[in-house]
């Protein structure tokens, strides 16, 4: 589950060939911050973007394809796909950003006390990454969802706890690569203290990516978390889920396609805004 | 220096290579051996926090209301009367011998259940990473310096690519291929055709993974000192590429590929599903739907041993592909 290293090594690359200096926003990363704001306005208030009720059904009206009154159709109970498109990016986000907090929380404490701790700590979390990154992918996931039982919350955790030993690497890799450059050499030799240097030089400068990562993670983050409730296992389908919708437009593909079109659009947007506005973070942040 | 001399110095030079090769590999496959234990400690103690008596479980689950003889006797059969010491040990030395138990929703033996189910995900997954390998060179060498154009459908391409999700991809090829041009089955059928829609699903996004690290390294390498000296023997701009920068830019992307393979079989449990594909994938998410707890052992334990193998195999071919690693 860790496309995230992925960018990680494409990124180490691009820094080796250091770019030059970009430090105006591309058109690209401008739309990519407009919708993500539109979702976020949704997550939000959600009435704002869209009167209508999500779970008011009108079978007399259902299976509607798109047209101007319901741009997005309307699905087997005839609720507007639209409406619950809108309505749903609550909790498609509200998922996401959990599940990244957990991971970015459990991959900070590991990667820091991995990269603090002195060599047998860090071989031990070594071991114990190692152990995870043998689950890969959804398998841990899943594995989690056996034990805890499915359901949202379990969904958010499982997401969570597979994609910490990804930032885990990532954050080990850039704290030891802090200690071991030249300024953190030079306050050493300067006398200072431990602490000043924790605090001064490899705390900030190991955490500086975190919003890029965190840009970056929630986009997948939603991505895995929905394709655990279009599996089944999440969030179920009267609830205006984005992986719930697409699921229960499975069923009438065939004669629906709009059903499953464009809950699966936004998930989509979503990563892919996701990952565009990170890169950009990742490009600035890196500059200072 | 005379050719014998040369000859004499080289050969204990080779001889501590294919040392030091044999000493790394047998690292690895020790390393191995500990994640493989490690990953069955973590799956047996984990297994205990599932509320519920094991016997039942085995019986079929509280809703078989089995008799108190009977819940005894699996008790015994399956060593639940032991201490939890005893059982560990037990479930160490049956995983260790390929015993994965029987499946509690399917009464077959786990072993040969999944074995016949490993060569479908394998050759879904081997003929995936192939085409997303064939894609990702393609696009990356086509449009990487290239014009302004291209360069930007090439990462866009690249970017849309890996932020497309398995089921949604799926769902979208079902409905091109299948539903609207009716060229090929929304069900995979067992023939190569059915093949068709499942491996393009799962390639497609991977390709935009590789594809965007090729793009990295292939910049790197077309502005490398050997890149220019080749440019400056004559070779031409596309012998510089594909000969040159390509070796150089395959790298990042074999080192992946364990990463890779992780990717594929996640996709597996989405694409076999929805496909409805017989596979690995597929025996695994009907097993936690179920809480068919011995088959999900049995698929964590062969995806842990294959991973393993995967990333061993990538660490000597990386050797092998790159000449600085050879020392």
């Amino acid at each position: 589950m860790s496309a995230l290293e992925v960018e990680a090594v494409a990124d180490r690359l691009a820094t080796h060939r250091s770019a030059g200096p970009r430090h105006r926003f591309g058109f690209g990363e401008i739309l990519a911050a407009l919708f993500l704001l539109f979702v976020l306005v949704a997550a939000i208030a959600p009435a704002l973007l869209s009167p209508t009720d999500p779970l008011a059904i009108d079978p007399g009206d259902a299976f509607s394809p798109p047209s101007l009154a319901q741009i997005f159709g309307t699905d087997e109970s005839g609720r507007n796909i639209y409406s619950r498109v809108v309505h749903g990016a609550a909790s498609s986000l509200v998922i996401g950003v959990s599940a990244t907090v957990i991971g970015l929380g459990l991959g900070v404490l590991l990667g820091v006390v991995a990269g603090l701790g002195g060599r047998v700590v860090d071989f031990g979390v070594n071991r114990l990454l190692e152990v995870l990154f043998a689950l890969p992918g959804l398998l841990l996931a899943l594995f989690l969802i056996v034990v805890i039982g499915p359901g949202v919350v379990t969904t958010t955790l499982a997401v969570g706890i597979s994609t910490a030993p990804g930032y885990a690497r990532i954050i080990r890799a850039q704290l030891i690569a802090v200690r071991s450059s030249a300024y953190v050499e030079a306050a050493t030799v300067q006398g200072r203290g431990r602490w000043w240097i924790l605090r001064r030089h490899l705390l900030p400068n190991t955490l500086a990516p975190l919003l890029a990562l965190g840009t970056l993670g929630v986009g997948q983050a939603i991505v895995w978390a929905s394709a655990l409730s279009f599996l089944g296992l999440g969030a179920v389908p009267p609830s205006p889920e984005w992986g719930a919708m697409l699921a229960a437009g499975r069923t009438y593909l065939s004669s629906a396609w709009w059903m499953s079109v464009f809950p699966g659009l936004f998930i989509v947007l979503t990563a892919v805004c996701a990952t565009v506005l990170g890169r950009g973070v990742q490009r600035r942040t890196r500059q200072r | 220096m005379t050719p014998g001399s040369t000859s004499e110095t080289r050969a204990p030079a080779r001889r501590s290579r294919a040392g030091a090769l044999a000493l790394r590999l047998t690292g690895r496959l020790a390393g191995g051996v500990f994640v493989l234990w490690a990953v069955a400690t973590l799956t047996f103690f984990a297994i205990r926090l599932i509320p519920g008596d094991p016997a039942q479980a085995v019986l079929g689950g509280p809703g078989s209301q089995a008799s108190e003889e009977a819940l005894a006797a699996a008790r015994a059969e399956y060593g639940l009367d032991q201490p939890i010491l005893v059982q560990y040990l037990l479930q160490l030395g049956r995983l260790a011998t390929g015993d994965f138990g029987s499946s509690y929703s399917l009464r077959t033996e786990v072993a040969p259940l999944l074995l016949s189910q490993l060569s479908g995900t394998l050759l879904l997954a081997g003929l995936s990473l192939a085409i997303a390998w064939l894609l990702a060179l393609l696009v990356a060498t086509w449009t990487t310096r290239g014009t302004r154009a291209a360069e930007w459908v090439g990462s866009g391409l690249e970017i849309v690519g890996a932020g497309l999700p398995h089921f949604w991809l799926a769902t979208l090829v079902i409905l091109v291929f299948s539903v609207g041009l009716g060229w090929l089955p929304p069900i995979s059928t067992p023939g190569p055709l059915g093949l068709v829609l499942p491996v393009l699903t799962l390639a497609v996004p991977l390709a935009g993974f590789l594809g965007q690290v090729m793009r990295e390294s292939l910049l790197d390498a077309l502005d490398s000192p050997y890149a220019l000296s080749a440019r400056a023997r004559g070779e031409s701009e596309t012998g510089v590429r594909l000969v040159h920068a390509l070796r150089h830019a395959a790298l990042p992307g074999i080192s992946l590929s364990g990463w890779a393979f992780g990717y594929l079989i996640s996709g597996a449990v989405v694409v076999e599903t929805i496909f409805a594909r017989p596979g690995l994938g597929r025996t695994l998410l009907n097993a936690v739907t179920l809480r068919d707890v011995p088959v999900v052992i049995g698929v964590v334990m062969i995806v842990a041993l294959t991973y393993i193998l995967v990333t061993v195999l990538t660490d000597l071919l990386g050797r092998i592909v790159d000449p600085t690693a050879r020392a």
